[in-house]
């Protein structure tokens, strides 16, 4: 399983990764109180449940044939989060440092392009919105 | 034939459901589910291509023959991590 309702322990994440030692590469994704000028209160995250476990499973895998010396333990949390909360722990464990890293970070990025898991972003003014980093579908911004 | 449509965030809000069951017509591909969508909510109308889709768990291409039994979801812009 690669979601969860629960805080996310990378500490745990990391023990459990840790089966090759060398490198371990750790990225944890926090909720910050503020994105594009606008003070936040909070995230809710909403998945596709089924494919976005099967899309990690198939970014997982790729990344095994691409790096076959690399493991890679990935848990993203869905439900309502506050600031400060992990929403996602993605931790690369490689003989060498330069494969933990590469792998870490094309796990994160393609993570967010790729796997059906929505954000809506709540503002101290009361407000809420999801999130559209494409801009595609966005509308008009009031200021 | 019968398939399962999926909404999710900000399409659910759009659409006013989380799911439901449509009758399409045989041989109808991704593209023509959404084009019948497109023509029932005035926001999917508004959007400048189709968004991407999945079937069965899978992303799928706007040509991919549907089937009885299928599961479909547009997907709006993907915003994890």
């Amino acid at each position: 399983m690669y979601l969860t309702r629960d805080p996310i322990d990378a500490a745990a994440l990391v023990s459990r990764a840790r089966a090759c030692d060398g490198g371990v590469c750790v990225f944890v994704g926090v909720v910050r109180d503020h994105n594009e000028g606008r003070a936040t209160t909070g995230i809710e995250y909403e998945a596709y449940g089924p494919m976005a476990e099967a899309e990690i499973r198939r970014l997982v895998n790729g990344l095994a044939e691409r790096w076959p010396q690399v493991r890679v333990e990935i848990l993203h949390r869905v439900g309502r989060l506050a600031i400060g909360d992990a929403s996602v722990a993605v931790v690369a464990t490689a003989p060498h440092r330069a494969e933990a890293f590469a792998a870490c970070r094309e796990a994160i990025d393609r993570l967010k392009t790729t796997v059906p898991i929505w954000k809506k972003e709540f503002y101290r003014d009361g407000t809420s919105d999801w999130v559209d980093p494409t801009r595609m579908h966005a509308a008009p911004r009031e200021r | 034939m019968n398939v399962k449509l999926l909404y999710f965030a900000s399409f659910r809000d759009k659409a006013g459901r989380d799911e439901e069951s449509r009758v399409l017509p045989e041989g109808s591909r991704v593209r023509d589910a959404w084009a019948a969508l497109a023509s029932e909510v005035p926001d999917f109308a508004a959007f400048p291509a189709m968004p991407p889709a999945a079937v069965n768990l899978e992303y799928a291409a706007p040509d991919r023959l549907l089937r009885d039994g299928d599961e479909l979801a547009f997907l709006p812009p993907v915003a994890g991590g």
